[in-house]
């Protein structure tokens, strides 16, 4: 037998791989999901230690959810982008832009007397068709005219973010209407702790005084926005034409081209999808703060590729999955959080955020290593 | 014999000064396995990117099935039936064994009035099952990457997605390139179920073992051109060396030497 036809042998299927080597895809494909669960335990167990507030509560854990609202939606366009062997760095700004956007749309349909719901799916809309052409162009240069993605997307961040503080004229954009607060920050659900409390759905507790700090909210709309997009984002990758052609595109370029895969129209569909993630991030973020905001994306460009790598998106394309960064955003959003209860300084959430992303690698490595980069420990 | 499934008349493809393709002439019958032979740099591949639609050729004719052909681009050949196999093989080593045979014509299921539509993966699997049982083809598992499988196992899913599709022809580049012996013999096997089946192969190689081992009939270039076309049960790997450095030539047609 000649060394190939061994190596082939050796890795034509799991059960035949020696436990070690099992026990090692196996750990790789779940280590996420233990880290996760190790680190929850830890802070639970260590808060309380340095005479922190009970970590594991349903307030903080709304909190982390909120939290990771707008990293994970820029990590999910960025999934598809980096499953198909892309980048996006465009995000963070696109998001900024289509909160300013949204914001501006609010204003004049409110001040133009539309009623609130219409004038904010008017925003919706403003937010989702500016990101969305943002990512048409952006799509379009990739795919036409061939020029890297890390360049046309790192070119396009400035021309955002110049066109965002253009259209904000550098400040914060205010004076949207009071209602909207009701929209970015109220919840599905309503607990209200303690005597006289009880469940609420939909309908907030008439409440005050005391009362008001035993007011829990549960799946606040902005989480159900995104979890919603999560769904979808599923769907499109395992379950449709489109996600397979995304692998295809993302595992072997020449043969998406040679059977006859759109790839051109195919990748500007995959950035316009990017910024819309984004935008929907800004939109809700607008809500949430009733203002508009040209900065509000600086910080998460970087967030979220951290989330994506740290789900086990392979940055060679080909490989990954949602759940896998929605994953990564939980570890971020859980680390971050519960740092900041053990009153860790900012700099130290940095190191170790940086030090997850780069043994998350380390991990994806030592698999590739043992089975083969797309080997049974990834797929779709 | 029967009418050819592809007939070349004249063909000549120039690439500024260099002429890689000289003036050639071939008929290719339905139920053969015919060797494209040649020395590196003798035109093999440029012949067959002109049939196969990558390039255009500057003169001659291509018939495919009696009617005369024009092919821009390579998927007008392939809608025709002519599937070509490079040694790159155009598969997604991150897909398993249906995505691939499936890659690019994936079967979907319609929901809401077509509103909707998604992989149906069952229908694709059993097809995959069918069309590689057709050509006793047996691997343990289908629903992994097909990274994890051999070289040989990869050709094999090439062609029985060419087979599946239809393929009228199947041109291989350097099939057996790059595997081991054992995997050899398995695609020579393969290629001659093709031939049982019906589906004409060309082959195209620059070792010798392979054209013994499956061709009925073999063709050899030589600088562009022709050089000879010969049963393969009448000639021997000795004469055929002769025809490929150039020491033999069946043209007679001095200006060219
Ligand atoms: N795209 C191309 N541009 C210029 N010259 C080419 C091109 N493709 C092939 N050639 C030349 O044409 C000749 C025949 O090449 P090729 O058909 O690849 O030979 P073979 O497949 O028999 O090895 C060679 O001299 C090669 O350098
Ligand atoms: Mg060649």
């Amino acid at each position: 037998m000649t060394s190939s036809d061994a190596k082939a042998a050796a890795r034509a299927s799991v059960s035949r791989l020696p436990a070690s080597k099992q026990f090692i895809i196996v750990a790789s494909r779940l280590w996420a999901w233990a880290f996760l669960g190790l680190m929850i335990v830890f802070f639970v167990v260590a808060v309380p230690a340095v005479g922190g507030a009970t970590f594991f509560t349903v307030r903080n854990s709304q909190n982390i959810l909120v939290a990771i609202t707008p990293v994970l939606l820029l990590g999910l366009g960025q999934t598809l982008v980096i499953i198909s062997a892309g980048i996006d760095l465009s995000v963070g700004w696109v998001m900024s832009l289509a909160s300013v956007l949204s914001a501006l749309a609010i204003r004049s349909a409110f001040n133009a007397g539309i009623p609130l719901f219409p004038s904010v799916v008017i925003g919706f809309l403003a937010a989702v068709a500016g990101a969305g052409l943002v990512g048409l162009i952006n799509g379009t240069i990739i795919a036409k005219l061939k020029v890297p993605a890390f360049i046309v997307t790192l070119g396009s961040s400035f021309i955002v973010r110049g066109v965002a503080l253009l259209m904000s004229e550098n400040t914060t954009v205010i004076g949207l209407p009071d209602g909207i607060r009701d929209y970015g920050n109220e919840s599905l659900f309503y607990l209200v702790r303690g005597e006289g409390g009880g469940f609420y759905f939909f309908e907030r507790p008439e409440l005050s005084g005391e009362m008001l700090r035993q007011l829990d909210r549960i799946l606040p709309y902005p989480v159900l926005v995104t979890a919603v997009v999560v769904a979808i984002a599923i769907f499109i990758l395992r379950k449709t034409q489109f996600g397979r052609h995304t692998y295809a595109i993302g595992g072997n370029l020449q043969a998406a081209l040679r059977t006859g895969i759109p790839v051109d129209s195919h990748i500007i569909k995959l950035y316009m999808l990017s910024s819309i993630t984004a935008g929907i991030a800004g939109f809700l973020s607008t809500l949430r703060f009733t203002a508009g905001s040209a900065v509000i994306g600086d910080a998460l460009l970087l967030s979220s590729i951290a989330a994506v790598i740290i789900g086990g998106v392979s940055l060679f394309g080909g490989a990954g999955t949602i759940m896998g960064t929605v994953i990564g955003s939980l570890i971020i959003a859980v680390l971050t959080t519960g740092l900041v209860m053990l009153n860790v300084q900012a700099f130290w959430q940095f190191i170790v955020v940086g030090v997850v992303v780069i043994v998350a690698v380390l991990i994806d490595q030592s698999r590739d290593l043992i089975v083969g980069r797309h080997g049974p420990g990834q797929g779709s | 014999m029967t009418d050819p499934v592809l007939s070349i008349r004249g063909l000549t493809k120039r690439f500024g000064g260099l002429t890689a393709v000289n003036n050639v002439s071939w008929d290719v019958y339905p139920g053969e396995v015919v060797a494209l032979l040649g020395d590196n740099g003798a035109g093999k591949s440029t012949l067959i990117k002109c049939v196969s639609g990558v390039y255009t050729a500057d003169e001659g004719e291509i018939y495919f099935q009696g009617r005369r052909s024009h092919f821009a681009r390579p998927i007008d050949a392939r809608r025709v039936g002519i599937e070509t196999i490079y040694q790159d093989l155009a598969l997604a080593n991150n897909l398993d064994v249906p995505a691939n045979i499936f890659l690019g014509r994936e079967a979907k299921k319609s929901y809401f009035g077509g509103l909707i539509k998604t992989l149906d993966e069952k229908f694709m699997l059993r097809e995959a099952h069918a069309g590689l049982d057709a050509l006793d083809i047996r691997f343990p598992s289908l629903s992994q990457p097909i990274d994890s499988l051999s070289g040989g196992q990869r050709q094999a899913v090439a062609i029985a997605r060419a087979v599946y599709w239809d393929a009228r022809l199947m041109i291989m580049d350097e099939p057996t390139n790059n595997l081991g012996v054992p995997e050899q013999r398995k695609v020579q096997e393969l290629i001659r179920k093709l031939r049982d089946q019906g589906v004409p192969v060309i082959l195209i190689t620059h070792t010798l073992p392979d054209v013994f081992a499956v061709s009925d009939r073999i063709l050899v270039m030589h600088r562009g051109r022709k050089v000879t076309e010969k049963k393969t049960a009448d000639t021997n790997s000795e004469e055929l060396v002769r025809y490929m450095v150039g020491a033999l030539d069946d043209t007679v047609n001095p200006v060219d030497v």
